[in-house]
């Protein structure tokens, strides 16, 4: 009696152990051969045949479709480059420059990959849309309420996520740092 | 006491195993993985426009909305597929992806080199199966070998602005993927035809 309960006991704790970690790390993804640049994160071998498994059952579990390395590569941010979350309801600026590409896109999406909805139909910029300063820099405001200059609108929903994708880059599988791919900063400017 | 360290330390451990074996199947047994999403809204070896991407319904999560979107579901079982993609004014690229969402292969215009953006996908028992002499002759033929026998290849066309969205979807409206198996008979009957056909007229001279 006391052998089965034991074996029991252990089959539960391995039960739930195992797809309890299998779980968490299909869900929030693992630090597997990340790549990040201040507040940006690439998985850039996600885009490969050598994709890790654990990218391979995030992936699976979320639906997308991974950008290719022929193709390009993705950026993600959910903090400002001080680790503090996106907050849809405070002033975000996203400023700088990008690294080498022919084309960006800049897109915001809701936590779960949802684009949000607004009245500007508006979901994010192309690298041909903005507007830049005279030495090429750009700066993009992300807010509830309208700004001059470039407004990518958030809906006034709490968290969000920000993906910069670069197309036709040089950025990839073999970029290790800040000099090589120059990311732009992201701040959080005031909230209400 | 021990038993009972015993016990939940053995659970740990098995655990892990529990653990790696999930995270390997999980590819295989997610059902709302990208292939089952657009399994019932694309055809068969067929280009199918995606529907833009936009905040109530995008056929997948983090979908570009600056691009156009196509998807050739294809299955390879009775033959090679032949791809051709217009390239469109700002940027095009075509990715391939296997069953479970591997991306295996992208090509951009500017790698392809072409105003068309020409492929054959094949399984690797195809491709070894192929001529010899015919891979020659076609030299500039891109051939592009598929580790599964099913899976998706995902066209893009930017749009560069909002305005340009009805370009970007005429240029992939224009791109086809198809069944190869009748040009590939054609070629392969085609060379003995046209040896043998000169040397009667000449013996009658």
């Amino acid at each position: 009696m006391r052998l089965i309960l034991t074996t029991l006991l252990a089959l539960v704790i391995a039960a739930a152990v195992g797809l309890g970690l299998t779980y968490a790390t299909a869900t929030r993804g693992t630090d597997l051969g990340t790549l990040k640049i201040g507040a940006w994160t690439a998985r850039p071998k996600n885009g490969t045949s050598d994709v890790d498994p654990y990218s391979r059952a995030t992936i699976a579990r979320s639906g997308e479709l991974p950008i290719g390395t022929g193709d390009g590569i993705a950026f993600s941010a959910v903090t400002d480059d001080k680790n503090k979350p996106l907050d849809g309801r405070c002033d975000i600026v996203v400023s700088g420059v990008t690294p080498a590409a022919r084309f960006w896109t800049l897109t915001l999406f809701d936590r779960k990959g949802h684009l949000v909805a607004n009245s500007l139909q508006r979901y994010g910029f192309t690298s041909q849309e903005i507007i830049r300063a005279s030495d090429g820099t750009f700066e993009i405001h992300i807010a509830s309420r309208s700004r001059a200059g470039n407004w990518l609108p958030t809906g006034g929903i709490e968290r969000y996520a920000l993906m910069l994708r670069l197309y036709d880059t040089p950025v990839g599988v073999a970029t290790r740092t800040q000099r090589d791919a120059p990311m732009p900063v992201v701040t959080t400017v005031g909230c209400p | 006491m021990i038993r009972i360290v015993f016990t939940i330390l053995a659970g740990v451990l098995l655990g892990g195993v529990v653990h790696l074996v999930s995270v390997l199947a999980l590819p295989r047994i997610a059902s709302q993985d990208a292939y089952s999403r657009l399994t019932p809204m694309t055809k068969l070896n067929e280009v199918t426009a995606l529907p833009l991407a936009d905040p109530g319904n995008s056929p997948m999560p983090l979908m570009d909305p600056a691009f156009a979107m196509a998807i050739c579901r294809y299955d390879l079982s009775s033959g090679p597929i032949k791809l051709t993609v217009p390239v469109s004014q700002a940027y095009t690229s075509v990715s391939f992806y296997t069953r479970n969402e591997v991306a295996y292969y992208a090509i951009n215009d500017r790698s392809a080199g072409k105003k068309v953006i020409e492929l054959d996908l094949m399984t690797e028992a195809q491709h070894n199966e192929l001529p010899e002499d015919e891979e020659i002759t076609a030299a500039d033929r891109l051939i592009i070998d598929s580790p599964t026998t099913t899976g998706l290849i995902l066209l893009k066309a930017l749009a560069a602005e909002p305005g340009l969205m009805p370009q970007a979807q005429a240029s992939l409206a224009a791109s086809t993927c198809k069944l190869q198996t009748e040009p590939v008979a054609a070629k392969q009957e085609a060379p003995p035809q046209p040896a043998p056909a000169p040397p009667p007229p000449a013996r009658k001279r």
